[in-house]
């Protein structure tokens, strides 16, 4: 008798979980006409990515390239009242974020891929990177090329670089850790060679720590969109409309200017 | 040592403990509906309602053998699905309450099932009610002896919300995680932060425990 | 679910494997390591009875997650060259095992001090009157409580996932991320973290239940 009560009890739990994803989610309203009407855009950003996101502790604010985008471009569409309400998020949040509705668009350096347009909607690339490698100076390892069998490789999940290096190094091993910043202080802790993901995260990186640098040259184009959920054309469109604008009208390249002006190694032509 | 100096400016130490801020609100918000809601359930296993009793039982069970992080993670992503957008603090809070909710229900109910079952039937033949004799009766003596349990759940509460870094709940675990991701001298530095913090923190809690049941004891004697 | 279930049961069996591998190495590594530091906190000489005490106090107020990172980032840099499983693991037979020496210290002291006096009186050693008649006691009362730590092992290794230690919880996170179908994975994940404790967590009520009555 206990059993059958056990039973019904889990059928019932299932039922209720199943009427759960059935039900009307957030994510499916029209995330253009609810920004006019809060007058606020909620972004997905990252607060541990140097150049792109990355958390001030004194201010308690999150700077970058990234961030200073989001604000223009939420300036662009709501006017110069209009608020840019930031959250953080990592390569591996960011995807179940935006599906569930915690966000309205993502813009985290997130290259913009076939697989990915499946279940996403991207606004054209505002910055052209590339997959590079990061190592401890000296290392023997100058490029992909050096990668051997054994060798474990640091990546970050729900990022491209693991695909990625996983074509160009199928002998390596990838261990994927969870944010940037734990992936760096895995590799400073000699957990694996050689951190490997967008050249422009790695140049922050070494930028942190000059011990550390970017070798190589990169090995694949990663064009950087912004993200919205599948069928939001509406404030694709919007969004599309404003980086128009704004490298129009000269915000972008300064932009571009401020964050990346003055690293050494990088080549801001390469990226616009 | 000047990593240990540097590591622990002014400005680090104030984000540090901005984040052990972030760390009690959502622990002792999360602890008092427990409190609340692991009573509720723990009566309403105990007294054994055909079916109701059974279905509370089961999913008790459920709740407290799956992983913690594995019910933020649910939390936070899932429950948009169903037009709930809630920030990270709040989805914390939520998924604290009803992992530790089914912790305390447990303990609710053997807290009860300790107290003599003479209790209920004297106070039942003085013609209180079933309730009444709950409420009045069983619950408070009951809860003296649930006390060290409950406290030492609520430590195991502080510890668990660094889990909530994965989610990037802005607490203790994941401030200090920013900051020595910005400077990786500062990691050992940090790591005994934390490890003082936690432990500062938790060993207050687990002797004002102690303060509480020798307290009571001595008061029933 | 059962898509995702279907189309990953490689890489879940393989983190289900390594779940079972971590919590049971941390299990035999924990109950070791506990039952040394529980006689150490009963022991009469003062000095050492402290030493246990310092050891279970710390360990057992400091988050799992803080301990696991020190041994993934520190100990590497440091120490020795140890990866995420490992660490992990480390990790969770040190945090238990604070926990067990507390759950055995209590078994110990709950027979009855006559009963070590008794056996000393009859010309036992002190080792002796614990191996023979105080273990055996305290047996029966200490494996609920062990029970349900091993419990708390097996779900306390999701910790895993923080370090790359290629556990169930790190496979659901890679597969939630691959399928972009967070909602099913996580319940997928669930089911299988719930097939590996319900049992235990049932069979140890069942052990309560029928030792509480002999």
């Amino acid at each position: 008798m206990k059993k059958l009560h056990n039973l019904i009890a889990f059928i019932g739990l299932l039922s209720v979980l199943l009427l759960a994803g059935c039900g009307k989610s957030i994510a499916s309203q029209d995330v253009l006409q609810h920004a006019k009407q809060t007058n606020t855009i909620v972004w997905g950003v990252k607060a541990d990515t140097r150049l792109f996101g990355l958390m001030n502790t004194k201010s308690g604010k999150i700077e970058g390239f990234d961030i200073d985008m989001a604000k223009a471009i939420t300036k662009q569409i709501l006017g110069p009242k209009g608020k840019a309400e930031l959250v953080q998020v990592t390569s591996d949040t960011r995807v179940p974020m935006i599906k569930g509705g915690n966000i309205d668009a993502i813009i985290a350096t997130m290259t913009i891929t076939p697989d990915r347009q499946k279940v996403l909607n991207f606004t054209q690339s505002y910055f052209a990177a590339g997959q590079s490698l990061l190592v401890k100076k000296g290392s023997r390892i100058h490029s992909v090329k050096d990668l051997k069998k054994g060798d474990k490789v640091i990546g970050v999940q729900g990022s491209t670089s693991v695909d990625n290096i996983q074509k160009a190094a199928p002998q390596a091993t990838v261990l994927q850790l969870s944010d940037y910043a734990q992936a760096f202080t895995a590799l400073k802790s000699g957990q694996g060679v050689a951190v490997t993901t967008d050249n422009g995260i790695l140049y922050g990186m070494s930028e942190q720590d000059p011990n550390y640098v970017v070798v190589g040259g990169t090995f694949t184009k990663e064009p950087y969109g912004i993200a919205l959920n599948k069928g939001q054309t509406n404030m694709t469109n919007a969004m599309n409309k404003a980086i128009n604008a704004l490298r129009k009208n000269g915000t972008y390249e300064k932009l571009i200017n401020k964050w990346f002006g003055d690293i050494p190694g990088f080549d801001i032509k390469e990226v616009e | 040592m000047q990593n240990f100096i540097d590591a622990y400016s002014h400005v680090n130490l104030a984000y540090l403990l901005q984040g052990l801020g972030v760390t009690l609100e959502v622990s002792l918000i999360s602890i008092a509906f427990s409190f609340l809601i692991g009573t509720l359930l723990g009566v309403a296993r105990y007294i054994n309602v055909k079916i109701f009793s059974a279905v509370v039982g089961f999913i008790i069970d459920l709740i407290r053998n799956l992983p913690l992080l594995l019910i933020l993670f649910f939390t936070y992503f899932a429950l948009p699905n169903i037009g709930l957008r809630l920030p990270v603090i709040p989805a914390s809070i939520v998924a604290m309450t009803v992992f530790e909710s089914a912790m305390l229900a447990e303990i609710v109910r053997s807290g009860i099932n300790a107290v003599p079952v003479g209790q209920m039937e004297a106070a039942r033949s003085n013609g209180l009610t079933y309730t009444q004799a709950m409420v009045h009766i069983i619950l408070p003596q009951a809860f003296k002896a649930m006390i060290p349990p409950i406290v030492s759940q609520f430590i195991s509460l502080v510890k668990d919300t660094s889990l909530a870094t994965i989610i990037l709940l802005p607490e203790l675990t994941y401030h200090s995680q920013i900051i020595y991701g910005q400077n990786s001298n500062y990691m050992i530095p940090m790591f005994v932060a934390l490890a003082v913090l936690y432990f500062v923190v938790n060993y207050a809690l687990s002797l004002i425990s102690r303060l509480i049941s020798r307290r009571l004891s001595s008061g029933v004697r | 679910m059962l898509n995702i279930l279907v189309n990953n049961f490689p890489e879940l069996m393989s983190g289900l494997g390594y779940t079972l591998m971590s919590s049971l190495i941390a299990l035999v590594g924990s109950l070791i390591i506990g039952t040394a530091f529980a006689l150490m906190e009963i022991s009469t000489h003062r000095w050492v009875s402290v030493i246990g005490n310092i050891y279970v106090e710390v360990v057992r107020n400091i988050p799992l997650l803080v301990i696991t990172m020190a041994f993934y980032v520190i100990v590497p840099q440091y120490i020795a060259q140890i990866d995420g499983f490992t660490a992990g693991t480390i990790g969770l037979t040190i945090y238990t095992s604070a926990f067990i020496a507390e759950t055995v210290r209590a078994g110990i002291q709950s027979v009855a001090v006559g009963q070590m006096e008794g056996a000393r009186s009859v010309g036992m050693t002190y080792s002796q009157a614990m191996i023979q008649i105080i273990f055996p006691q305290a047996f029966k009362i200490v494996i609920p409580p062990l029970g349900n730590q091993f419990i708390n092992l097996v779900k306390n290794s999701s910790i895993l996932a923080f370090v790359a230690g290629f556990d169930l919880m790190y496979q659901g996170k890679i597969i939630a991320n691959a399928t972009f179908n967070t909602f099913d994975t996580y319940l997928a994940v669930g089911v299988l973290y719930l097939i590996l404790t319900m049992p235990l967590s049932y069979f140890m009520r069942y052990l309560e239940k029928k030792w509480a009555v002999a």
